[in-house]
């Protein structure tokens, strides 16, 4: 039926150059058949996804019972608390140094795969992106098995180079460095096929024009290779630390938090207030600071993908 | 490294030290990459050692890495044990039923965002793509205190059941699956359903015959993502599901096999690594569009 109007809505298009409210008309049922193309997608949007984020910023504003409205409350009482301070800082920690290393390892490896003959990189590539495959949740309970202080490998691995035992998840620097470790393992396979991705699409003639220039293979990396892949190395590293900063999984399933609260990122900590100590109004506050760090990144993003868009 | 030992064969060097520079390069490549296959692919491995080891051989800490009297008698514990195949059910039908959802939801949307310019339409591409980039960890507790109210109002119980999660998945699954399919729709030639719809088909004919059909790979790469999306969520589930009955895959290994301080790691590792099967076997067969998928993301549009 819908199809249709839109039929009736060409013809009439057709014709309507002269007749003005014919031309109204088509655009009208046009985009009438595009409204109800849509109308899902926005139902969901609006109902599952901005209702809930405003609805957020109303629970932050009520008590622990949720009968009373406290104002800003919530957030003067967060902010005289160490704990959110830590966590705060914990999560800068948590997100910048995963997104480097994570970023650093896939350009290296990418840099790598893309120097083996094509053939062999298809299974090459293959191999290194297994671990953005498997869900984080199940892939961090192997971590967590790797890291168990008394039964297992690393620690009886390290045992023969006369190391440790490492309190890999007891101590708040070895935690904390356990959950980036994870992070970046989780994280660099997707850097990984980006990268390969962009370095594909740099044309061969530019490193044959440097290398005639007598340009080395630094000077290549960087006036050749990085400027051609500003824009996806731009999108993404902020889509990543959207992603690490919002963590949850593998910090909820290594450590829960600790030890003493050390690792707990705004997700984790966010998660325990609200719905394990069942304060909803002050695990609502809480995920809300994650807000300003996301949306910056985004307006980026967006910047560079419309960017990229016009581009092409 | 590799790339220094190339350049340094610039235009005055001979062709024959060229070469042997470039095979230099590729065994330094060659050398770094199995590192890294190394670092990359320890977790699962040993996933799969520890899963064929007894609770005896865990136990008696010999060496980790290596199974003595391999067996299989966490798989069979664990495959005929009702409870995890509950999990398994719930979670295959979830995540069945969330692809088909999307698919309903997203392809309709992307078709009318990448053909039809109405009023409006550029900001809605917009904001499904900035939907895209709010995370799970930011809706988990408005979501939870929505459903609470819902079903006080309502009387259906939606807290503590599967089936409440096949209604929060799309919210992840479909704003990505619109923005790559308006990505594959888009680079579809006008010309082509412009003859369509010459000889007589209707928009929904061109949708169902021309954009379905070209698009396939793009299509393939949004169901992929769908599934490993819905398989792999754990925080949701987490929030709102708390029943054994009523559990998801990543949510039940984490939470039943873990009885107290006893780790009974055998078996976790087996349920672990069944968990992560599915996504494993659907990568193996279909790794180009995988890949499509997750580079379509940043690369198109």
């Amino acid at each position: 039926m819908a199809d249709v109007v839109v039929e009736r809505g060409r013809v009439a298009r057709a014709t309507g150059a002269r007749k003005g409210s014919g031309l109204r008309n088509a655009l009208g049922r046009k985009s009438t058949v595009a409204f109800f193309l849509t109308l899902p997608l926005i139902l969901l949007i609006v109902l599952l996804v901005l209702y809930p984020a405003f609805y957020s910023l109303y629970l932050a504003t009520l008590n622990k019972a949720m009968t009373k409205f406290v104002g800003l409350g919530n957030f003067t009482f967060l902010f005289k608390r160490e704990t959110f301070w830590m966590v705060v800082k914990q999560s800068c920690i948590f997100a910048i140094t995963a997104v480097i290393f994570k970023a650093l390892i896939g350009f290296i490896v990418a840099h790598f795969v893309h120097n083996i003959p094509g053939k062999k990189q298809r299974k090459w590539r293959g191999m290194l992106l297994v671990p953005w495959v498997i869900p984080p949740a199940m892939s961090t309970l192997a971590w967590l098995w790797l890291f168990d202080p008394s039964y297992s490998a690393f620690n009886y691995t390290l045992s023969f180079f006369g190391v440790g035992p490492i309190p890999w998840l007891g101590e708040t620097f070895w935690a904390r460095f356990s959950v980036i470790l994870v992070n970046v393992w989780y994280g660099a396979p997707f850097f990984l096929i980006m990268y390969l991705a962009a370095l594909k699409s740099v044309p061969d003639q530019l490193y044959e024009a440097a290398a005639i220039d007598g340009a080395n293979w630094w000077q290549k990396i960087w006036y050749v290779t990085l400027p051609m892949m500003r824009n996806i190395i731009a999108i993404t590293t902020l889509f990543s630390l959207i992603v690490t900063f919002a963590n949850f999984d593998i910090v909820r399933i290594l450590t829960s938090g600790g030890p003493l609260d050390t690792t707990h990122l705004f997700a984790t900590w966010a998660f325990q207030v609200g719905i394990q100590s069942s304060d909803i109004p002050l695990g609502a506050c809480v995920s809300l600071f994650m807000v300003p760090i996301l949306a910056v990144a985004a307006i980026f993003i967006l910047r560079d993908v419309s960017k990229r868009g016009n581009e092409a | 490294m590799s790339t220094m030992a190339i350049d340094k064969a610039g235009p005055t060097r001979k062709l024959g030290s060229m070469s042997r520079d470039r095979a230099w390069a590729l065994r330094w490549s060659y050398f770094f990459l199995v590192l890294f296959a190394i670092f990359f692919l320890t977790p699962p491995v040993y996933m799969l050692i520890t899963s064929l080891k007894s609770s005896a051989e865990i136990s008696a800490a010999t060496n980790p890495w290596w199974v003595f009297h391999p067996t299989l008698s966490n798989y069979v514990e664990l495959l005929t044990s009702n409870q995890f195949l509950r999990f398994f059910w719930n979670s295959s039908i979830i995540s069945i039923v969330v692809v088909i959802v999307t698919m309903i939801i997203s392809i309709p949307a992307a078709f009318a965002l990448a053909r039809m310019k109405f009023w409006g339409s550029a900001t809605l591409a917009t904001g499904v793509f900035l939907t895209y980039l709010i995370p799970d960890s930011l809706l988990f507790i408005p979501l939870f205190k929505m459903l609470g109210v819902v079903q006080d109002l309502t009387g259906i119980t939606l807290l503590n059941r599967w089936y409440v999660l096949v209604f929060i998945y799309p919210t992840l699954t479909v704003p990505f699956c619109t923005w790559i399919m308006i990505g594959y729709f888009a680079s579809i030639p006008k010309e082509l359903d412009e003859a369509a719809i010459i000889d007589g088909a209707s928009w929904l004919q061109t949708l169902l015959r021309i954009f379905i059909p070209v698009a396939l790979p793009g299509l393939i790469a949004a169901t992929i993502f769908a599934f490993t999306v819905s398989w792999a969520q754990f925080l949701y589930p987490l929030v709102f599901t708390t029943s054994i009955d009523q559990l998801v895959l990543p949510v039940g290994i984490t939470t039943t096999l873990i009885k107290g301080d006893v780790f009974n790691w055998g078996q976790i590792m087996t349920g672990a690594l069944l968990g992560a099967a599915p996504p494993l076997i659907i990568y193996a067969f279909l790794m180009d569009y995988y890949i499509a998928g997750l580079t379509a993301g940043a690369t198109k549009g």
